[in-house]
């Protein structure tokens, strides 16, 4: 059985001009120890369906599935207490911008220990261990010290390793990392990835990477789902994925790499999509 | 070949004020750089965040003085902070910024957000700005009928164009590019940096690139700086640079670089197995 099941997922949003299909028809699956990787630009909807996952959506949002379960639980009928009881525990989400995902007002070390009181119910002293201990996993220098830094004292890979101490805290079945690295250098992002392969590999965890960036793809990915506009163009492990890529889509995103680049113009998408994707309402 | 921007040994120092507690301390952004272009060339600079590039960028636009060495424009010393800037120095240098949301008035309208520039520098009567205004908007990818929106009406791909199109409004010589692609989505990024491809062929314009992704400065430079705690670690042309890097930090640079090709997919599987 999978670690998480999706089948036939579809959210829409309600707005003034009728209801906004963002999401249509996802099948996603994640199995134990396993790395999967959602690719798309903005827009396609690959933060929507994991955010529909953690029931982090708007009120104006309708999520609709045929299945959505994880680790045998169904997520559709769960009420609002059960599924807090799984999210932030068992399911453990790191965002794009960690400097905006801290909050200002509490120090690093507040926010880290608030998740093991809440969800692991420890004491002061174990929670203090706990978190230095997690600090020094993710690769926080003298971290009983950075402990009471806030985040606005820390730089934007440090706020990042924070976030991920956080998200890692409960040892979750399941992490879902929202294009992590974005916004880094890219010498933050090597380590930031490598942490984060080498974590998943220790906990065996599923790990699913939202991401654009075809690099963060190819170096940690074991299986690929490639989404546009909402749908799923393709689905393949990773190597027959930038060996052989199926779907016209997937074939110019591959093209528009600078590394690729064999002429004087980049092809881009456009030059190469000229149908729009299957069914696509204008 | 004529040199467009020349920068001899350019020093940037920031004096922190002491307070209280602190005691007042230099920072020493940019650490005596050198470098010169070539009309209708590419120069990329190259670093992580706080390594100076931006504040080289701001010192060649003309925005922020130098606290030592010379910066020389078309044959031109231009100090800023000795004499004020000339209208025509002005409109020589011209800058594009990283976030294509927060460089456009969120008030203006796009025909108005490009007529401004020339309202300001030239005497050009109102009939003629809008023109030119129509015709670069054509130029860079957009239509007739963008002219009267607003900038919350335009994707990012779209918003990093209409600044691309204000920058050229007077026809500068050197355009300075803050990481103009690295808020934008792959397929749109490789539209965008075909646009700059083109105008760099049919203006003759002169690009000074700053970006720390090595694929696309691999793509679009001719020369490639690259920067390290202030100071120019590695400076050639962008064969020698990526051939044969030098320095240790260009090497890390290179290696912590993702690489999207099928063998080091097929090294990473292997790997993965060998250790499993």
């Amino acid at each position: 059985m999978p670690l998480l099941e999706i089948r036939n997922l579809a959210v829409s949003f309600e707005t003034s001009t009728g209801p906004f299909k963002a999401v249509q028809g996802i099948d996603i699956s994640v199995e134990k120890g396993e790395v999967l990787a959602i690719v798309g630009e903005s827009g396609s909807g690959k933060s929507v369906s994991m955010l529909a996952v953690m029931g982090l959506l708007p009120d104006t949002a309708t999520v609709t599935a045929d299945t959505m379960s994880f680790d045998g639980i169904d997520l559709m009928t769960l009420d609002i207490s059960a599924r807090r009881k799984i999210i932030g525990k068992d399911i453990a989400m790191i965002f794009q911008e960690p400097m905006a995902s801290l909050n200002p007002c509490f120090t690093a070390g507040f926010q880290i220990e608030e998740v093991l009181r809440f969800h692991m119910g420890m004491n002061g002293k174990q929670r203090r261990a706990r978190a230095i201990e997690l600090f020094e996993l993710v690769g926080i220098p003298d971290p009983a010290q950075r402990l009471n830094s806030f985040p606005h004292q820390m730089s934007g890979g440090q706020c990042q390793r924070v976030m991920i101490a956080m998200a890692i805290a409960c040892n979750p079945k399941l992490l879902i990392a929202d294009e992590p690295t974005t916004a880094l250098d890219v010498t933050i992002q090597k380590q930031i990835l490598d942490l984060l392969m080498r974590l998943q590999a220790e906990n065996g965890m599923g790990l699913i990477m939202i991401t654009h960036n075809m690099g963060v793809v190819a170096e940690t990915a074991d299986r690929v789902v490639v989404q546009y506009k909402g749908r799923k163009m393709e689905e393949a492990d990773v190597l027959s994925l930038f060996e052989s890529p199926k779907s016209n889509y997937t074939r110019a995103l591959l093209a528009a790499l600078p590394d690729n680049a064999t002429g004087d113009r980049l092809p881009t998408v456009s030059d190469l999509i000229f149908e729009p994707a299957p069914g696509a309402a204008a | 070949m004529s040199v467009i921007v020349e920068g001899k040994n350019i020093v940037r120092d920031y004096h922190v004020p002491g307070g209280l507690l602190k005691k007042a301390r230099t920072v020493h952004a940019v650490k005596g750089v050198s470098f010169s272009v070539e009309k209708g060339k590419t120069l990329a600079i190259v670093g992580e965040s706080g390594c100076g590039k931006s504040t080289l960028a701001r010192i060649i636009t003309l925005i922020d003085s130098a606290t030592a060495g010379d910066l020389i424009i078309e044959g031109q010393k231009v100090d800023i902070a000795k004499a004020p800037l000339t209208a025509e120095m002005r409109r020589k240098v011209q800058i594009i910024f990283q976030n294509p949301y927060g460089s456009l008035n969120p008030r203006q309208k796009i025909g108005d957000v490009l007529a401004e520039p020339l309202k300001i520098n030239t005497d050009m009567p109102a009939s003629e700005r809008n023109d030119r205004a129509m015709a670069m908007l054509k130029k860079v990818g957009l239509g007739p009928e963008h002219f009267n929106r607003y900038p919350h009406m335009f994707s990012g791909g779209q918003r990093q164009r209409i600044a691309i199109a204000r920058a050229l409004m007077l026809n500068p010589s050197l355009l300075v590019l803050d990481e103009p692609v690295s808020a934008l989505d792959l397929s749109v990024q490789a539209q965008v940096l075909n646009l700059l491809a083109d105008l760099q062929d049919e203006f003759d314009l002169t690009y000074i690139f700053i970006s720390h992704d090595l694929s696309v400065v691999r793509y679009i430079a001719d020369e490639v700086m690259v920067m390290y705690y202030g100071e120019a670690v590695e400076y050639g042309t962008r064969e020698a640079v990526f051939s044969n890097p030098q320095h240790d930090y260009t090497k890390t640079l290179f290696a912590a670089t993702p690489r999207a090709d099928v063998d080091s997919i097929r090294a990473r599987i292997a790997a993965k197995k060998a250790a499993a």
